[in-house]
Formats: C-alpha cells, sequence, structure tokens
C-alpha cells in the first residue's frame, strides 16, 4: 500500500466518475411545459429556436402516456415513454434545423398520438465545435449505419430465397446473420416509429389479435411449427419493411444528433442485459450470441464514432471504454464455432453470469459518454 | 447502563429500561458508551416530527465498526460481492470510492456530493436519490472480507486470519452456492427499509467492473436486541429470540467473544470481529400446525413471556437441572439448552438476525425464515462448536432448513483519514 494514494481522497482522484463537475440543472424559462391527459396535449409553446429545448411533460390523465418530437416523416427526435399517470418527466431535444417538428402525446401508448405543430427558427445548429468533430462523429455513425443497411438487405433477401424455396436448413443458417445487421443498429431502426416491431417483435411482446410479422415469427415457423401457409408472405414483407427503414436511412436529411450516438451505444447494451443475456430474444433458436456480438459491435461503432473527441476530452474514459470492450469480446470469442456461435442453451448459468458482469462493467463505463459529448 | 471506564456489567435478570435512546445517547458524545463507531449521536434535524430512531445519526468512525454492537436496527440489507478484477489498486481504490459513499449516507447525506441532480442533464446521477429526505435512520454500514478474497489474486494470501474458513458441513445442511460465500460482504441496517436498500444499491452500482453483487438478503424485522434498552424481538416462530443475547452494555464480555484482540492472530483484525450469515428457512407452514406445548417444548421457553420453561420472566437464569419424572423440565433436545452457554463451555455469540420472508416456494408455502447473523472472535471455537451441537440434536430442525452460509473477517474500526481495508491492504 503506498501511502500517497491514500492521500488520494480527494474527489478529483476518486474512480468512478464521482465528481460532479457540472452545474445544476433547473427548469428554465425557455422550457417547453407540456400537460397530457387522456385526450388533450397542452404545450406552452408552439414556436422555438434552433438547439436544444427542454420539454417538460405532466401526465394528468389516467393512462400511461408517451411523449414524442418528431421531425418530418415520423422520425422521432426525441421521446419519453412510459409516463404514468402523475409523473412528470424531462425531455431535452437538439432540434438543429429551422423546420416545423410536431410534438405528440400518445395516451394509451397507442396510434399516432394527439400532434401539434411546433416552428422551430433560427440558425442551423447542426454541430459545430470548432474541430468540426461532433459533425464528423455524426458522419461517420451514419456512414456506419448505411453501410449496415445495404448488408442487412442483402443477407435478408437471401434469408427470404431460402425459405421461399424451400430450403430450410440454408434458412436457418442465414437468420442469425441477416439478424446480426440487424442488431448493430437497432436503436436507429427504433427511432422510427412503428418499424421495430413490425421487424423485432418477439411472440412474448404480442398482444392479443396482433398480427405477428418479423424475423421472429420466421425464426418459429423455421424453428418450431414448420413451414406455415402465410409464411413466404410474412417473409415478403420483412423485406418490405427493411426497404423502407433503408429509404429512411439514405433519406439526404437522416442526421444523427452526437448524444444520440452515445445514447445508441448505452441502448444496444441495455438490449443485451434486458433480452439477450436472459436467452428469451432468440427463444427458438438459440442464436442469441450472434444478436449479443451484434449489439456489442454496434455499440463499438458508436462510440468508435466518438472516439476523436473522447479521446481529447477524456482520454481515461476512451481507454477504460476500450479496455471493457476487449474484455468482452475475449469473453464471447470462446463461444465462437466455425463462422459463428455456439446455441445459447449450451451456454451454462454460471458463463451467463459472466457475460451479464462484463456488460455491466462496459455499461458504467459507456454510461458517461454523453456527458462527455455534450460538453456538460 | 454501563460506562466503559466502569466497566460493569448489567445482571442478567434486570429488565429493558425502556429509555429512549435520545435520553441514554443524545446528551454524551461518541466515545462515552460505545468508543466511537456504533455510537449514536444525537442529531438536531430541524424537521418533521420523526422519532429519534430516525433523527439520530450512529458514527462511522470509531474502535470497533458500526453495526455489530449498535443496538440492532429495525430492518437490514445484507449483500455479498465476487470481486471481478484482478488488479490489487482497483480493488483499493473501490475500498476508498465505497469508504467516501458509506461515510455520507450514514449521516444522511447523498452518496456523492448532490449526487442525486447535480451531475448535469448528460450523466446518469451519481446517486440514486431515493433517499433524499429521508432520516439518516440510524444506518450503519458493516465490511467484511470472506476467505475466497485471501488467494492469490491480490497477494493477501499470508493475511488470511486462521479462523476464517468456510463453514464445515453441519448435518441437514441444504446451501444453495448461489446463496452461499462471496468475497466482500456489506451489512446495511437501519431502522428505514429504503435507506438500507437505497445504501446497497449505490454501492454496488459503483462497483461494476470491480466487482459484482453474488447474492443479497433483506431483512424485515431484528430478531435479537443487543443493548439492554432495547425490548426483545420476536421471531417469525413467534418466540422471543436473543434474549441471553451479548449486549452492548457488556464491554467485558464483547472483548472476551466478540472483539478480535491483536495478540490473537492478524494484526489488521484488531478490534474486527468475525460475521457469520447463515440463511435459515423456516418451515412455517409445519411449524404453525404444531400445537402449542411442542412449540414451547421445542424452543424450551414460554411463548407469551418468554421465560424459560420452570421460570417466572424472560431474563430468568435457565433452570437445566430440574425434572419432572425423567424429563428435564427444559428438555434435552430443546433450541434454548442445545444454544446455552452452560451447555457449550461458556460459548456466546453476538446475534444480530433478521427475520425475512421473499415469495414462495411454489408448493404453496412461503420462503421465510431466519437471516442469521452472528459476530463472534473466532468462529472455528464459537460458531462451528455450538452449530455442530444444534445441527445433531436440536428439536428445531424438524421445522428449519440452512440454504445459505457464509464467514466474514471484519476489520477493527476506522480511524480518521483511514478507508475500509486499510489495515488490510498497507
Amino acid at each position: 500500500m503506498r501511502k500517497s494514494t491514500l492521500a488520494l481522497m480527494a474527489a478529483a482522484a476518486l474512480p468512478f466518475s464521482l465528481v460532479a463537475c457540472t452545474e445544476k440543472s433547473t427548469a428554465s424559462d425557455g422550457d417547453v411545459i407540456v400537460t397530457a391527459t387522456d385526450d388533450s396535449c397542452d404545450i406552452s409553446a408552439t414556436t422555438g429556436t434552433t438547439g436544444k429545448t427542454t420539454f417538460q411533460v405532466t401526465n394528468n390523465g389516467s393512462k400511461v402516456t408517451e411523449f414524442y418530437v418528431f421531425a418530418e416523416g415520423d422520425r422521432a427526435m426525441g421521446e419519453v415513454e412510459n409516463i404514468g399517470p402523475g409523473l412528470q418527466r424531462q425531455l431535452i431535444v437538439t432540434l438543429p434545423e429551422a423546420a416545423t417538428y410536431q410534438l405528440a402525446c400518445k395516451p394509451g401508448m397507442v396510434g399516432t398520438g394527439i400532434r401539434q405543430d411546433f416552428v422551430v427558427t433560427g440558425d442551423s445548429q447542426a454541430a459545430t465545435d470548432e474541430s468540426g468533430q461532433l459533425a464528423e462523429a455524426a458522419d461517420g455513425y451514419r456512414r456506419y449505419i448505411r453501410s449496415q443497411i445495404v448488408a442487412l438487405q442483402d443477407t435478408t433477401a437471401q434469408f427470404v430465397a431460402a425459405i421461399q424455396a424451400g430450403n430450410i436448413e440454408q434458412a436457418k443458417a442465414l437468420f442469425p446473420i441477416a439478424r446480426t445487421y440487424y442488431e448493430r443498429i437497432e436503436p436507429e431502426a427504433e427511432s422510427f416509429g412503428e418499424l421495430d416491431p413490425k421487424l423485432d417483435l418477439r411472440e412474448a411482446d404480442l398482444e392479443p389479435g396482433q398480427v405477428w410479422t418479423g424475423f421472429h415469427r420466421l425464426e418459429k415457423d423455421l424453428w418450431v411449427t414448420g413451414i406455415q401457409p402465410d409464411t413466404n408472405a410474412v417473409a415478403d414483407q420483412l423485406k418490405v419493411d427493411i426497404a423502407y427503414l433503408a429509404d429512411q436511412v439514405n433519406a439526404a436529411d437522416y442526421s444523427i444528433d452526437p448524444t444520440k450516438i452515445a445514447g445508441d451505444a448505452q441502448g444496444l447494451l441495455d438490449e443485451i442485459s434486458t433480452s439477450k443475456i436472459s436467452g428469451e430474444e432468440d427463444i427458438f433458436s438459440h442464436t442469441d450470441l450472434w444478436d449479443f456480438q451484434a449489439n456489442v459491435d454496434g455499440s463499438q461503432a458508436a462510440i468508435a464514432a466518438l472516439n476523436p473527441i473522447l479521446q481529447e476530452r477524456n482520454p481515461e474514459l476512451a481507454q477504460r471504454i476500450s479496455d471493457r470492450f476487449a474484455d468482452l469480446d475475449a469473453t464471447l470469442a470462446q463461444f465462437r464455432i466455425g463462422d459463428g456461435f455456439v446455441f445459447y442453451d449450451t451456454v451454462t448459468e454460471a458463463q451467463r453470469q459472466e457475460l451479464s458482469r462484463k456488460i455491466d462493467a462496459l455499461s458504467a463505463e459507456v454510461s458517461q459518454v454523453q456527458e462527455v459529448v455534450a460538453g456538460q | 447502563m454501563a460506562d466503559s471506564s466502569e466497566g460493569s456489567s448489567v445482571p442478567e435478570n434486570s429488565a429493558p429500561q425502556g429509555l429512549s435512546r435520545r435520553r441514554l445517547f443524545g446528551a454524551v458524545g461518541a466515545g462515552a458508551v460505545l468508543a466511537g463507531a456504533g455510537a449514536v449521536v444525537g442529531r438536531v434535524t430541524a424537521d418533521n416530527g420523526n422519532s429519534a430512531d430516525h433523527d439520530d445519526v450512529v458514527a462511522f468512525r470509531g474502535d470497533h465498526q458500526a453495526g455489530i454492537s449498535t443496538p440492532a436496527q429495525d430492518r437490514m440489507h445484507f449483500v455479498a460481492f465476487d470481486v471481478t478484477t484482478k488488479s490489487r489498486d482497483e480493488l483499493i481504490a473501490l475500498l476508498q470510492t465505497w469508504t467516501a459513499m458509506a461515510e455520507r449516507m450514514t449521516k444522511g447525506e447523498e452518496a456523492t456530493e448532490d449526487g442525486a441532480t447535480g451531475d448535469g442533464p448528460y450523466a446518469p446521477p451519481s446517486d440514486t436519490g431515493e433517499a433524499l429526505d429521508l432520516a439518516p435512520s440510524q444506518l450503519t454500514l458493516t465490511i467484511g472480507f470472506g476467505p475466497s478474497l485471501f488467494d492469490d489474486r491480490f497477494g493477501l494470501a499470508d493475511k488470511k486470519p486462521a479462523a476464517l474458513l468456510d463453514l464445515p458441513h453441519f448435518r441437514a445442511d441444504n446451501l444453495d452456492p448461489n446463496r452461499s460465500g462471496g468475497d466482500i460482504a456489506i451489512q446495511a441496517c437501519a431502522n428505514d427499509p429504503q435507506v438500507a436498500v437505497h445504501a446497497i444499491r449505490n454501492l454496488a452500482r459503483v462497483a461494476f467492473g470491480t466487482a459484482s453483487v453474488k447474492w443479497s438478503q433483506l431483512g424485515f424485522g431484528r430478531t435479537s436486541s443487543t443493548s439492554t434498552t432495547q425490548a426483545t424481538p420476536r421471531n417469525l416462530f413467534g418466540f422471543k429470540d436473543g434474549t441471553a443475547n451479548i449486549k452492548a452494555e457488556d464491554p467485558e464480555v464483547l472483548n472476551e467473544h466478540v472483539w478480535v484482540n491483536a495478540v490473537d492472530d492478524q494484526e489488521w483484525m484488531a478490534g474486527g470481529s468475525f460475521l457469520v450469515a447463515r440463511r435459515i428457512r423456516m418451515l412455517i407452514e409445519q411449524w404453525d400446525r404444531a400445537v402449542l406445548k411442542e412449540q414451547e417444548a421445542v424452543i424450551g421457553r414460554d411463548k407469551r413471556s418468554g421465560a424459560p420453561l420452570g421460570g417466572k420472566d424472560e431474563f430468568d437464569e435457565l433452570d437445566l437441572d430440574s425434572k419432572v419424572g425423567h424429563d428435564f423440565v427444559i428438555p434435552a433436545d430443546s433450541h434454548v439448552r442445545l444454544a446455552s452457554a452452560q451447555e457449550l463451555g461458556g460459548i456466546q455469540i453476538l446475534r444480530r438476525g433478521y427475520n425475512f420472508t421473499e415469495g414462495s416456494d411454489g408448493f404453496g408455502h412461503l420462503d421465510a425464515g431466519l437471516f442469521f447473523v452472528a459476530y463472534c472472535r473466532n468462529p472455528v471455537e464459537q460458531f462451528v462448536p455450538m452449530q455442530q451441537n444444534l445441527s445433531r440434536h436440536d428439536a428445531l430442525n424438524e421445522y428449519i432448513q440452512h440454504v445459505g452460509s457464509a464467514v466474514f473477517a471484519c476489520p477493527g474500526g476506522l480511524s480518521s483519514g483511514s478507508y475500509w481495508g486499510s489495515t488490510l491492504f498497507t
């Protein structure tokens, strides 16, 4: 024990980011007050300026509601879900361009919501710091998203062709591969409204009467029930829905807020914690480890896009994240076999616990990135 | 109420004084009663009519760790960690961080300065916030190190106390490995369950990457009194538990049976104690079908008064010799007899257990029982012979099952500027 480390009880030397290095955030006059009920969505302002806008959302209704800020084409610029009756939630959204956005409350979390225009004026705030690093990060991550979409369309086309040719074994082999390109960018897909449920809903998530489409419906056909009368149609629909996703991310005005990149990196890790570790995601095929790796890849790509900023502003954090990713990748590598992975039902409880711990360790670091990027 | 300078002990048959803790402790400085840590320090708060039990702060630093001889609080959240890092420096850094957070939280403060809301909009708050506006509630946080920490990972092999061994298998043990062992334990006790849970939650989340929760246990009601100021509480069998327990007011007894002496073995354990934890499932449905006479014969005490069978008052001495016909008044296989110091050649331990119930077992029964926590100077010489005697002969075994087990070495108290485990990592 070196005595010198004892002297490091000063806050600045504490690890684990125990140091509050920002000013307390308080609601300010510029905030937009949103008052939601079961049949109304009142907003205190219908206009704003480019840059960050803070929405204070209160649910005075009896149903759980959601609040969205949509840009054109129903692309969510920000959203708060699961606002219970009587609860207040805050949403900070960067609205970069002078444009007409839409604010929406969704009482009961169904339908298109109660919408109103929100007209934003002012100079474009598309991220411009002195070095242009933020813009570069956004461009880089966008390029990554677009490249994954290309691969997703290709592999999905092969997957669908195998199904429709009756080539079950080939289809089974292609299933986790096509999914990989989706799982790498899932948070972005989730930002396009109702697309993610069409593509990725699990049987456990179905509501009575809901039509089940997407990857997991086909998974059940391939592994459990056999080809059904409507299997081919479901496979065709999968291609259509992915084509729609491709149109969205390839649109000229598709941009990504740099702080959202860090949010995606975190969201992908949370995906693993919530549904991959337990084996719930690919419950029929047990191909969870492909998804697991894809989530890790996507998270790593998002962080990579931010790396120049991280390196400049907090190189220690960048290094810790890099080390944790390497550690997790090494652990996952133990389960590789051939071009893929072992099936998840062969992964023991102790091994799952180890994976979960590595995810927790990595997530704890990644959760600090947004603050660094936001420059707070 | 003994003063530590006199070292007198309270006669066994004296009833609890019934004084409020504020009257007992509020006027004296830390050290006058319990030598620092564990002493309750009166606190002036400008609030809300909370009872003294909630307003009081228990000193974090002192000769001994708080949470051992501290008068047992009403609630507990206990957690055992596996250390996942291989780096000694990272482990030390975590212990230092934990210490800073723990000391703040025991005062009723946020785990970090303004951590619940002051870290800015783009950082996850460094305090989870659910204890905001809650009183300190006599929160104590007590750390212990398990046998597995003293392997070759952190260079601690030669610091391992000889008495720090996994407990041997006792008859009828049915231990779940996922509820047993651990490298490090932290016991949080408080009079408000949310305060205890908040403390453990914040310590656990800051450990990600360095240590990971192996198992944890909530306790909702203390089952032992550890001070003559406290009435004896009841366990889920409905019996008073801990009548003959070691009390905080007996410094000589504590020194003999609870606190480790510097000359015992490892110097870093001076002033510390060994913690034994056993998760004991109570088969309460079977127990609840037993007639009163059977229940009292199994325990060896009167259910309402807590008096030993044949006695009048709770604190009467056990009469282990009297018989009615061929049978002892206090039956040969009764729990109180088999666990008594008389029967065990003078062995005593400080019990500090809690009731629990957690869901059900799938067969229509509650998963309920006693989370047994005891502190002693040497578990090999104290707890092991006691439990061997009980596991072989105790009539209560028909109604209980030991399902979790762990033992930890809890270092002595913290002096100013030191951190949890600083004596171990020197």
